[in-house]
């Protein structure tokens, strides 16, 4: 089913998936965007990295744009199904607060990938989004080009149990699905990642990433040893929770000096929040996790993140009350 | 007079909730004009929405508002003026009332006399009413999600409001909504038209002016255009036809400014797929309407509705698009079918331990075991009564009745959850019977929806839906007011409706107890079935409101049995015999109400001497009751009550004539004792104190 050669239907003018990646990053960077590269811990979406889940959190203005790996062990199919991905690329912009016409500028995002809107049908379709772990939800829309969901558009209302004043904009592309879509190939596998430029010569999504498919679907359903996932797991709570504690100690003392409160490390508990996450997310993928013990280990996950949002968002505080 | 226009331009509102806002925002608009005594009395309201607007247009508002004059009364005339001397009193009244102290008046009152005062006031005009009031009807508007976007939120609405027309005649009128001040500049259709505005010079040209931009702003226009193109494209096909769906009409209705259709195909290899999984690919996920064939099956064609206009190189572009998403999701389907046929619904059993039911219960394997008791037991009721069905169906069918939530297409079509595990259970030759019974384990969705055909399927559908209400009731999950988020009522709804439009012979009664209940929870559950089955009775069959009660009040167990009495009243109620009984029966309850009130006992009818309209009624009351008990007991409902009805002619005589609450204890006790022994010997089908006669 999936072929690791070039696909021959793709034409060479097409754009690859990383020309894609280039076009918009260059798009977006021109309207004052920070390009970050992809957090490098795993994570279930790009709305989990602390480039949106912390930065949304607070007064500061901010606009990034990234290119997020993003895992979810339990839709892996081996590589086998042409349209199902263990792991797949979200380019993720927060824009806080979204400039009145952030509808006209994702439009011309999609421009920039060379779509031609007036040869296309495109809507607006009512989607919601949120994330329950994380005390995360906004309203919004899921963008449809000719029937085909390209983009998750959020405004973004809180974060970690948070009101979010300003709120911010989460545009969500999703990349194999546009690229596949664009090169007009069947299979993800199929579409062209990158082509030399003098030879001609691409090289496919599948030569790129099916091994990793393969590999971490047989990991991930087969191999990943259960007791040790739940020691991990454990460990990094406990270690997340002593941080939660000692924090809630420094913000709360009255002698506290701003040093002492901009130098606690809670971009460093939150990494071991994102850590449980995945870990939680592999276990479910085991089949591991009872029905009575889900909801439990939900609440768990949902309390190391909101206890870093909540302590983020006062560190944040006495950073603007100080300086 | 002028014509008014107010156009909300929004980001894309969800489609399912703008008729209601288009409405909404037509009535706030009415009544303000009416309450301030703005609208001329021919004007006409015309609303108009797309996903990226509201707006209403009045012909004939009134430049401004007539000028009025208004009385007000103040304190006492003594208390105002001494010795005809304006007094501190009367300085306050009329500094509030904005007139000078000599224009006071004095008003004679039937409580005496007041200080008064005439209080002119100027009318205000339209545009400045309208931006002083609008904002705020506006904000007003009912949404079910919204959402705050300006820093600070000071406002939430659906979505961002993003300019806003307000015109009377040419004049903008200057209000504000939502920080965007009103103006003549609406849009027009995003990529059609593009950014650049579009001036509304005059009120009234608003549909056209959005018309040349790409925008059809009418709804029911919309409408109109959407199932014409669709015939048109159908007609492309020789023998089709497009699948009738009027909510998805609806949908895209609210989802288009500029509605064009385009027909497209799919391989024909996909019919293979169960039709079922097909129909809610294209319906639910991509929005498109299926085309059938003459013979009414599923051709290998779709109809999408699209937002936009284009050449034919793009309409192919669109085609070539829509139709490869519809193909993966078709290859998707099947990819999951064959995959879910690796593992056969007897091997989830077991998995099922791992899909919640509901947190605090537990999870669906706990729930098929609970299932699968109250299904003996009902079995057990049933075979009794000599139903045939065959157990060991039922038993099958109940075990694997959750098993397709294992499964990847459910996990993918959670809408089909039933459907699959039947379709799955048919594919696995695991009977026809037990496929039926799991496929229709769901039905009835709603009051218009058959029941399942087979006794199995009935009795999984009782089974699974009491074991719910019953769990959820005794875990405090029961319905209160307007909330009933595990939606129990839908579910007793469909037990009541299985009851009545089955041949089971199966009470409320048996089908609480045999969910093995709690004493409590059995009785709290009992009584909210008993309110399912008056709503089955009123709502759904029709019954009127007083037949309803008066049946149930004589027996609420038998939900077929009520049926047949509620039909029976309904028939005879009619009548004026039977309606000068039901009197007297009302006429009999009050008496014995009040004479047990007054602690006056039930005496013996034999042990006086009765007068002879008394002595008649107890006659012919002796000589019916066993001939209407022997009809009630044939269910014979209408013979029973027409018979009751001839009554009538003893029973006036008896209240003409006779003296029920006589002085004579003796007597009194005689004729309370008589009347008693009437109503409790009529009353087995219905209460008829219960009917309403005019």
């Amino acid at each position: 089913m999936p072929s690791t050669s070039a696909s021959p239907s793709v034409p060479p003018s097409a754009l690859t998936f990383q020309d894609l990646l280039f076009r918009l990053q260059g798009f977006w960077a021109a309207r004052g965007c920070v390009l970050q590269q992809p957090y490098d811990v795993e994570v279930g979406a790009g709305t989990m990295a602390p480039e949106t889940f912390l930065r949304v959190l607070g007064p500061q203005p901010y606009r990034v744009g990234y290119a997020q790996p993003s895992r979810r062990p339990a839709d892996g199919r081996y590589g086998e199904n042409p349209n199902r991905l263990f792991k797949h690329t979200q380019f993720q912009l927060i824009l806080k607060p979204p400039p009145v016409n952030v509808q006209e500028l994702y439009l011309e995002s999609l421009e920039a990938m060379g779509i031609d809107l007036s040869r296309h049908d495109l809507k607006f379709e009512e989607d919601n989004w949120e994330w329950p772990a994380g005390g995360a939800w906004g309203v919004g829309w899921q963008v449809m080009l000719d029937g085909l969901e390209i983009t998750q558009f959020t405004y973004f209302q809180q974060c970690g149990g948070l009101d979010l004043d300003p709120m911010c904009a989460e545009l969500t592309y999703g990349m194999e699905r546009i690229a596949a879509f664009l090169q007009d190939v069947d299979s993800i596998y199929d579409i062209v990642w990158a082509r030399d430029p003098d030879t001609g010569a691409a090289v496919t999504y599948g030569d790129v990433r099916l091994a990793e498919e393969l590999q971490f679907s047989v990991y991930n359903f087969e191999y990943a040893d259960v007791p040790r996932l739940w020691d991990h797991f454990n460990s990094y709570e406990a270690e997340a929770h002593a941080l939660l504690a000692q924090a809630e100690v420094l913000f709360t003392r009255e002698d506290a000096t701003a040093v002492e409160k901009r130098r606690f490390p809670l971009l460093a508990t939150y990494e071991l929040a994102l850590k449980c996450s995945h870990l939680f997310n592999l276990l479910d993928a085991r089949g591991a996790i009872s029905v009575t013990e889900r909801v439990g280990v939900i609440g768990r996950i949902r309390a190391l993140a909101v206890g870093v949002a909540k302590a983020y968002a006062a560190q944040q505080g006495a950073a603007a009350s100080s300086s | 007079m002028s014509d008014f226009l107010l156009e909300i331009g929004l980001e894309e509102v969800p489609a399912r909730m703008i008729a209601g806002a288009e409405a909404e925002l037509g009535r706030r608009v009415q009544d303000l004009l009416t309450r301030e005594r703005l609208l001329a009395p021919e004007a006409r309201l015309t609303t108009y929405s797309t996903p990226r607007r509201l707006a209403v247009l009045v012909e004939g508002v009134l430049p401004a508002q007539a000028d009025s004059e208004e009385k007000l009364t103040g304190p006492s005339w003594k208390v105002a003026f001494k010795d005809g001397q304006p007094t501190a009193a009367a300085a306050a009244f009329a500094k509030k009332a904005g007139v000078d102290v000599s224009a006071l008046e004095k008003v004679t009152t039937p409580k005496g006399e007041y200080v008064g005062a005439t209080v002119k006031r100027r009318g205000i005009s339209a545009p400045e009413l309208l931006a002083a009031e609008l904002p705020r009807e506006v904000l007003a508007i009912y949404w079910a999600k919204n959402m705050y976007w300006r820093a600070g939120k000071p406002e939430r609405f659906v979505r961002p409001v993003r300019w806003v027309v307000a015109l009377l005649d040419c004049s903008v009128v200057g209000l504000e909504i939502a920080g965007i001040a009103a103006g003549n500049l609406s849009r027009g259709h995003r990529v059609l038209n593009g950014d650049a505005p579009v001036a509304i010079d005059e009120a009234k040209q608003y549909a056209e002016k959005l018309r040349a931009a790409k925008v059809v702003a009418g709804v029911a226009e919309r409408r109109q255009m959407i199932r014409k193109a669709l015939d048109a494209a159908t007609r492309t096909i020789p023998g089709a036809r497009w699948r009738e769906d009027e909510p998805l009409v609806e949908t895209v209705v609210h989802l288009t400014e500029w509605p064009t259709v385009i027909v497209g195909d799919f391989e024909a290899e996909y019919l293979a797929l169960p039709e079922e999984v097909l129909v809610t690919v294209m319906r639910d996920h991509q929005k498109y309407f299926a085309v059938e064939d003459a013979n009414g099956k599923l051709a290998p064609h779709f109809l999408a509705v699209l937002n936009t206009q284009t050449d034919a190189e793009g309409a192919a572009i669109i085609r070539h698009g829509n139709a490869r998403v519809l193909r993966a999701r078709f290859k998707d389907a099947r990819f999951f079918w064959d995959f879910d046929q690796k593992t056969p619904l007897a091997s989830r059993i077991e998995n099922l331990k791992h899909v919640t039911f509901q947190k605090e219960l537990g999870s669906y394997y706990w729930k098929t075991e609970q299932n699968l008791a109250v299904a003996r037991e009902l079995a057990e009721a049933v075979s009794e009564d000599g139903i045939s069905f065959d157990k060991a169906v039922l038993f099958k069918a109940v075990e694997l009745a959750k098993t397709d939530l294992t499964t990847e297409l459910v996990k993918e079509f959670t809408e089909l959850q039933g459907v699959i595990g039947g379709l799955y259970a048919r594919a696995q030759k695991l009977g026809e019977r037990v496929a039926l019974a799991i496929y229709q384990q769901y039905e009835p969705a709603s009051s218009e929806d058959e029941i399942p055909l087979s006794a199995e399927g009935q009795l999984l559908g009782l089974a699974d839906r009491i074991q719910t209400i019953t769990a959820m009731f005794g875990i405090g999950n029961a319905p209160t007011g307007s909330k009933d988020p595990f939606a129990l009522r839908r579910a007793a709804n469909a037990v009541v409706k299985i009851l009545a439009e089955s041949e089971l012979p199966l009470t409320l009664r048996d089908v609480v107890d045999a969910s093995g209940a709690q004493a409590d929870t059995n009785e709290q559950v009992s009584a909210f079935l008993r309110e399912r089955l008056h709503f089955y009775l009123k709502d759904v069959r029709g019954f009127a409101y007083d037949v309803v009660n008066a049946v149930l009040a004589a027996g609420a167990d038998d939900v077929r049995d009520a049926m047949a009495r509620a039909e029976a009243l309904t028939t005879v109620r009619g009548s004026e015999d039977f309606a000068a009984v039901s009197a007297a029966f009302k006429r009999i309850k009050n008496i014995l109400r009040q004479a047990a009130e007054k602690g006056f006992a039930l005496g013996s009818p034999k042990s006086v001497m009765l007068a002879p309209e008394a002595q008649r009624l107890a006659d012919a009351s002796a000589a019916l009751a066993p001939r209407v008990a022997a009809l009630r007991e044939q269910r014979t409902y209408v013979a029973a009550l027409t018979l009751i009805a001839t009554l009538r002619p003893v029973v006036d005589t008896f209240f003409d004539k006779v003296m029920v609450l006589d002085p004579d204890a003796a007597i009194r006790g005689a004729h309370l004792a008589l009347i008693d022994e009437v109503l409790r010997s009529f009353s087995g089908i219905a209460d008829f104190s219960e009917i309403v006669t005019a």
